[in-house]
């Protein structure tokens, strides 16, 4: 066992791992950051997404040691800094872009990340972005219409409601 | 009125900010174990030796049980106790637990099992229908037969008569959060289990067992799960015995959590069907007579194998009118794991196997597949069509009365622009060698109500605080699909309030006794009636309270918009509840429901087992590569009715979610087990489940303007399974693509696959 140490939602934070720890772990159990879900635990599903330095990356895919000094963000760091919740995070509540809400935390992040690379992507796009990311409720298309509302983008083509 | 608005799910900003607890994310107590089971490596033999020490002394691990270490019932089976938690010696499928650790973390108890040393006398597995049926493995006493008419007769009689066989795969249900439960012992023996479950009382019932103990020392509480799909229905009693089992013996809280590896492994799954089918039909395609053979592979318990295909035999009819059928039925032991509930259970099996013989009617005639399917359609409600030549019965008896697929199709069809795309893609096709276009169609007539007539009831819990809170609880779950959501939207249009004074509480066997699964698309029908009925009998005490205060009489006091109005007189709902309380009104109520009218004989297969029915229809349009097999969906457009809709917006997320998941298991979801019974395809890498790419590029959904005609809430319809059976217009469209490339019947079998695309457009071109 050894201490790690990392920024996790912009606050220092340490806790003991194995060397074998996954990330996803470290962050459920040691920091109780459970909104990083494991879905399927080997690296398909995209419910564990978090954010280290920057990038997408599936939290069961990495150890928690490799993120030693990293800027760590999880789901439970998406929203303003007063508490409301973000665009991508309200576009999700507005447009109905989950149901069981399992995959939602990984489908979060997931849109973050393309959004920020991507401000403006076409539905696609989107689509191609997320297909690391299953969804076993919606059949997507909503998913796909928060997205693109998240992204200022007109949905009422996405949505043929 | 807060019912029929699109409010969106009640648990949004949870969810999206990562706060909605799933068992697994319940704070872990101190000292909590957790739990992982070891397997069986083979399909059918018994164990000869086995030896557990490397299991015992591995790091972390604090107790390993066998069969023998059970207390009390060494059984989960929700139905005929014939399946042990445990191995009693002998296995019957590849990941049957056969032992549990019990451990300081979940990677070391599952570390440990993966260390035991187990032989085996093999013996040859059943694995296939044809196994099963040669060595006679039948449940049920063997096969089950319904009938109406003189089908041989109709058969020999008619102009025209088919043959043809339809195989069809199972469905992985892979809801993204695996089981899990966790048990906290209490004092004097008693627990309280957190599960994953559709079904809290039967948790309680079978943990009870497992501990000995009355239901009365077991509390189920389940605030959501992860996806459900029917795969929670009964597959969860393991997890809860065996940490309830731990949890007493040693004192501590303990965990479990089926790792998706194990969770594919060791759970059941959707059935897979083979149907065989014998029709006679007259020039148009209107069927004179049909028979039906259908098998299906249980696994090696009875699980709930029997209502499932008593479904399927149920659906037969789908939306068309027999007047001569017999359906038998063959429901099969096999050495694979016990097959359980799936969105629709048995329902789509039954309806793919009489889709097919529209579709082969229509290829055989030249007709189109549409025509032959509303030739064949149940007379509408109103007024009768010509030609058709009996009553309005089901092969089962029960006269249809609610039927609207006449009109359903002739609006898809104009909204979809049909006859002028099916020209285009005719011409499309003749241009283009490689790529070839086909259209799908498929209408759903789908039976509501448990067809054991006895779990059609539920029970709801309402309290109303001196603060004017509502405080809410029901029998039913919460899987994703909205059920909190909609039945708090009744709450509130019963006092007048906004839906944010219905806090929605946990299912808990201590509040509501008694519940059946939520299953069969019930839930909202039953628990939005029994919250209805507590909620009327708050209302009604409190308006006799007002009234009598205010000396008006009590038919004039109204509850609407957040206010209470009592004759001239005013208040807000909050003073309202202040002011009952403090006349000692007792603000607190359950209420009770039961579906009416409901009459069923099994052993006859007559009566009246649903209460009314769903439809929908959906039209389909792909694009194979015939050199490859390779497929996509282009557009899909979707009529779907749910009555008087209790939340349009949670309605349409069911039926989107519904069809994608429908169109899964009949094109890309593949079950693959090897001849010595291991399944191969036990994660996400190998089995196919949709991705966002693969949803139709055009998805047009529509919900049917109307509304039930029995008195459901608020004239509301089911919403759960009916449009998963809608996927099977992708099917038909796959089906009519490859049927473009030569002039045979491409004879398509599910899943159609790349792999199996190909092989029908060989058998198209001859």
């Amino acid at each position: 066992m050894a201490t790690i140490k990392m920024t996790v939602n912009g606050r220092e934070r340490s806790g003991e791992a194995e060397g074998r720890t996954l990330l996803v772990d470290f962050l459920r159990q040691e920091l109780n950051l459970t909104g990083t879900h494991v879905g399927c635990d080997t690296s398909q599903c995209g419910a564990c997404v978090v954010h280290v330095n920057g990038e997408a990356v599936k939290a069961c895919t990495m150890f928690a040691a490799e993120a030693e000094g990293a800027e760590v963000v999880t789901v439970e760091g998406m929203a303003n800094p007063d508490g409301s919740l973000s665009v991508i995070q309200q576009a999700f509540q507005d447009h109905h872009g989950l149901q069981c809400g399992f995959c939602t935390p990984g489908m979060i992040m997931s849109a973050a990340a393309l959004l920020k690379d991507n401000p403006k992507p076409t539905e696609a796009e989107v689509r191609h972005y997320l297909e690391g990311n299953i969804c076993r409720c919606t059949g997507y298309h909503n998913i796909v219409k928060a997205i693109m509302a998240a992204s200022g983008q007109d949905v009422s083509a996405v949505a043929a409601e | 009125m807060s019912v029929t608005k699109p409010l969106p799910h009640d648990s949004g900003p949870l969810h999206v900010t990562g706060q909605a607890r799933y068992v697994d994310d319940i704070p872990t107590p101190a000292n909590c174990l957790h739990l992982a089971f070891g397997t069986s490596s083979i399909a059918r033999g018994t164990v000869t030796a086995m030896d557990l020490d490397p299991v015992r002394t591995a790091p972390g691990v604090v107790a390993v049980l066998t069969a023998d270490d059970l207390p009390f019932a060494n059984d989960v089976s929700p139905s005929i106790h014939d399946e042990p938690l445990l191995s009693v010696g002998t296995v019957h499928y590849v990941g049957q637990p056969i032992f549990v650790v019990a451990a300081t973390s979940h990677h070391a108890a599952r570390r440990a099992a993966a260390k035991a040393r187990i032989t085996y006398a093999e013996e040859a597995p059943i694995l296939t229908v044809d196994q099963a049926v040669a060595a006679g493995q039948y449940f049920d006493d063997g096969p089950r037969v319904w009938q109406k008419g003189d089908t041989d007769a109709a058969l020999a009689a008619a102009p025209h008569r088919l043959r043809g066989r339809l195989e069809m795969g199972g469905q992985e249900h892979f809801y993204l959060e695996s089981h899990a439960s966790m048990v906290a012992p209490q004092e004097g023996g008693d627990v309280v289990v957190y599960s994953s479950t559709q079904h809290p009382t039967e948790i309680q019932h079978k943990v009870a067992e497992a501990l000995g103990v009355p239901m009365n020392a077991v509390r189920v509480e389940a605030r959501r799960m992860g996806g459900g799909f029917g795969g929670k229905e009964s597959q969860g009693n393991a997890l809860a015995c065996a940490c309830a089992v731990i949890a007493v013996k040693t004192g501590r809280p303990v965990k479990m959590r089926y790792d998706r590896d194990d969770d594919m492994t060791i759970t059941g799954k959707r059935h897979d069907f083979r149907i065989d089918y014998d029709v006679g039909f007259d020039d148009t395609g209107r069927i004179k007579g049909i028979d039906f053979q259908q098998y299906t592979r249980g696994g090696w318990a009875l699980d709930l194998t029997i209502p499932v295909a008593d479904r399927a035999m149920l659906h037969a009819d789908n939306a068309y009118l027999l007047d001569h059928a017999r359906i038998t039925s063959h429901r099969l032991r096999t050495n694979t794991q016990s097959a359980t509930a799936y969105r629709g259970f048995g329902g789509p099996q039954g309806i793919f196997g009489i889709e097919r013989v529209m579709d082969h009617i229509a290829h055989t005639l030249g007709l189109d597949p549409i025509a032959v399917r509303q030739v064949n359609y149940y007379h509408n409600m109103g007024p009768v069509r010509a030609g058709k030549v009996s009553g309005n019965t089901t092969p089962y008896g029960m006269e249809v009365r609610d039927f609207i697929l006449d009109e359903m199709t002739e609006k898809l069809l104009a909204d979809a622009n049909y006859a002028d795309r099916k020209a285009a893609i005719a011409d499309w096709n003749a241009k283009n060698p490689i790529l070839k276009r086909g259209i799908g169609f498929s209408p759903v007539k789908f039976g509501i109500s448990f067809t054991l007539t006895h779990l059609n009831q539920a029970g709801a819990l309402v309290h109303v605080y001196q603060d004017g809170s509502i405080h809410l609880n029901h029998g039913g779950t919460e899987m994703g699909q909205g059920l909190f959501q909609k039945v708090a939207q009744v709450a509130a249009s019963r006092f007048g309030v906004d839906v944010s004074l219905v806090k929605i509480t946990a299912t808990d066997t201590g509040k509501v006794p008694n519940t059946s699964a939520t299953a069969a698309s019930s839930g909202s029908d039953l628990n939005g009636m029994a919250a209805k009925a507590a909620c009327d009998t708050i209302r009604d005490r409190m308006a006799n309270c007002l009234a009598e205060l205010h000396q008006c009489p009590v038919e004039r006091v109204r509850f609407e918009d957040g206010k209470v109005r009592v004759g001239d007189n005013e208040m807000t709902f909050e003073q309202a509840a202040a002011t009952c309380y403090q006349n000692r009104v007792s603000l607190s109520a359950t209420g009770f429901y039961k579906t009416p009218d409901l009459s069923w004989d099994r052993a006859k297969g007559q009566g009246r087992p649903f209460f009314y029915f769903s439809h929908g229809a959906a039209l389909t349009e792909v694009v194979i590569d015939t050199l490859t097999g390779e497929n996509r969906i282009l557009r899909t457009d979707i009529i779907h009715d749910v009555g008087r809709s209790l939340n349009p917006a949670l309605d349409k997320g069911q039926v989107e979610g519904a069809f994608v998941q429908g169109a899964g298991w009949l094109t890309t979801e593949e079950l693959v087990w090897d001849d010595k019974g291991r399944l191969r395809t036990h994660a996400p890498s190998t089995y196919k489940i949709p991705a966002c790419s693969d949803r139709p590029e055009v998805f047009n959904v529509e919900l049917w303007d109307g509304e039930n005609p029995e008195a459901t809430i608020y004239r509301s319809k089911a919403v759960g399974e009916p449009p998963f059976n809608l996927g099977m217009s992708a099917f038909f469209a796959l089906s009519d693509a490859a049927a473009a490339c030569g002039p045979n019947y491409p004879m398509l079998d599910a899943p159609a696959t790349a792999e199996r695309v190909l092989q029908a457009v060989k058998r198209a071109r001859g």
